[in-house]
């Protein structure tokens, strides 16, 4: 299962800089996420940090790592949040009122991050797809029959993805 | 000589009969000569001296067989050496009684009746008693080769788990509410005309065809489940908006049947559109998951009439096969 990491490398401040990371994340079947440069925070010598955070199985992960410390100056890499589900809710989402829904789910451990959802006609049931994230499997596990019991409360269809795992 | 009874008499009973006539020679060369002794379903019987391709017709026109005697004296008084039982699925005892009257005679029984799963592992036992085999590829998936994949080819694996669309009519319907974002019960009154679903869909609509057929593979793969384990949700809640919702994220909607330590269920999942299980249509699909050959996905029809009696066929070569 990929999961997100994201890292801090301190790169010169020089063209072409940037590809020498980029290029063996994607090359490890790396997905990129996001890049933040930190320019103001320039280092005593004259580099610069960037974050960048990116989706990719551990072992993986693991390798890309590595490769990177041969050319460049990786500062920090760690696990984001390491647990991602998205779950497509049918029903009446809003008049059920979505908001305490999701505050229900939402803890210390896990919380909501992307919500889509669709206006219903008249009466009709409406779909929402949330994505939710965790520190770690068990707690987005544990999340998932949070989610699941106030659903069934609700009398909201969950439907949930595949994944690896069976 | 294989002396084969014929137990059933409706589409996968005369598919299968007409199969054994029509290749009749290819047949023989790899099981040796073969002869159907007996046929009977509620309808009548025949046995005795006959020609297959003369009851075949006359079932056609008349609608019936020709003689009184009644499957249960054909099943117990007959002498075969298989029964191929293609009987109508009955969630209760009387769907096997015709295999235990066969296999407890010592003889070997080829079906395609999902009644099996009612009590897969007595069947099992007992066949195993009376040293007959119960081949039952057909059950599950139609022509799609996932039992003999289970039970032969991966007999040295670990299973850790299978993942199935075992129902074709859901399939059907989910497709096309995929691909043309229609109301559900639009799409089922076209699948229903064109008769992809039955006059009364709830069994397969509502996920129950899939369970049962959940209960024989997990049975399969060494999980004693019965039907009351399997946790089951339909598809008939599902809307276009939830589609278009899904595949904005990657996703498509497929009723899936799953089967592992940890699960036993029949649900709409969301299904990566690059996954193979993201089939479309009427056809049935399966992913494994083993421990040391990583996962194998087969594929193949879930029905008919000669892709069923395909599957039937198929099993009376692995219990007669000369070679
Ligand atoms: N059709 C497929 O594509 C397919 C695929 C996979 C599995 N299957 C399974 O295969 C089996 C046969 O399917 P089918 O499509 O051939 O069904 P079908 O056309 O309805 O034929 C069923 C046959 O069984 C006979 N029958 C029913 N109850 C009986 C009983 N108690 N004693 C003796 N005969 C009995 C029927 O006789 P009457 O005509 O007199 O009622 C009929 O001849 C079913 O269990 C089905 O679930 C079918």
């Amino acid at each position: 299962m990929s999961e997100l990491f994201t890292l801090i490398v301190e790169l010169e401040d020089k063209p072409g800089q940037l590809l020498k990371v980029l290029e063996p994340i994607a090359r490890n079947g790396g997905n990129i996420v996001g890049i933040f440069h930190q320019r103001g925070k320039k280092t005593p010598l004259n580099r610069i940090p960037v974050e960048i955070s990116f989706r990719a199985e551990s072992k993986k992960a693991e390798k890309i790592i590595e490769e990177l410390q041969k050319e460049v100056l990786v500062r920090r890499f760690g696990k984001l949040r390491t647990a991602v589900i998205s779950l497509l809710l049918i029903g009446h989402v809003i008049h059920t009122d979505l908001s305490d829904t999701i505050k229900r789910v939402d803890n210390s451990d896990a919380e909501c991050v992307e919500l889509n959802v669709t206006m219903p006609e008249l009466n009709e049931p409406s779909t929402a797809m949330i994505t939710i994230t965790a520190k770690s499997e068990e707690a987005l596990e544990r999340a998932l029959e949070r989610v699941k019991e106030i659903c069934q409360e609700k009398k909201i269809m969950v439907i949930e993805p595949i994944n690896d795992e069976i | 000589m294989i002396k084969i009874a014929i137990i059933g008499f409706g589409t996968v009973g005369q598919g299968v009969a007409e199969l054994l006539v029509s290749k009749k020679k290819e047949i023989e060369k790899k099981v040796g000569e073969f002869k159907v002794v007996a046929i009977a379903d509620l309808t009548g019987s025949i046995s005795g001296e006959f020609s297959l391709e003369e009851v075949i017709e006359f079932r056609k026109r008349t609608g019936r067989l020709p003689n009184n005697r009644n499957a249960i004296e054909i099943a117990e008084n007959e002498d075969y050496d298989v029964m191929i039982e293609v009987t109508t699925t009955r969630l209760d005892e009387s769907g096997i009684a015709y295999m235990k009257t066969a296999l407890n005679k010592g003889a070997n029984v080829i079906t395609s009746n999902k009644s099996i799963a009612v009590d897969f592992n007595g069947l099992m036992k007992l066949a195993e008693k009376k040293n007959a085999k119960l081949m039952y590829e057909a059950t599950v998936g139609g022509v799609m080769p996932i039992i003999r994949l289970l039970n032969s080819y991966l007999a040295l694996c670990d299973i850790l788990g299978v993942r199935g669309i075992l129902n074709g009519t859901c399939n059907y319907i989910l497709t096309r509410m995929e691909e043309e974002k229609l109301p559900y019960n639009q799409i089922l009154s076209e699948a229903q005309e064109m008769g992809i679903a039955e006059a009364n869909p709830k069994a397969d609509v509502e996920g129950i065809d899939a369970g049962i057929k959940l209960v024989i593979l997990a049975n399969t793969i060494g999980i004693p489940a019965k039907f009351e384990d399997i946790e089951i949700t339909g598809i008939n809640n599902i809307t276009p908006q939830a589609f278009s919702v899904a595949m904005a994220k990657g996703y498509t909607i497929r009723l899936i049947a799953e089967a592992s330590k940890r699960s036993l269920k029949v649900s709409p999942r969301l299904v990566p559109l690059n996954s193979p299980l993201a089939i479309k249509g009427t056809m049935n699909a399966a992913m494994i998951k083993t421990d040391t050959a990583g996962d194998i996905f087969v594929a193949g029809r879930g029905a008919g009439k000669f892709e069923t009696a395909t599957a039937i066929l198929s099993d009376l070569y692995e219990l007669f096969r000369t070679r």
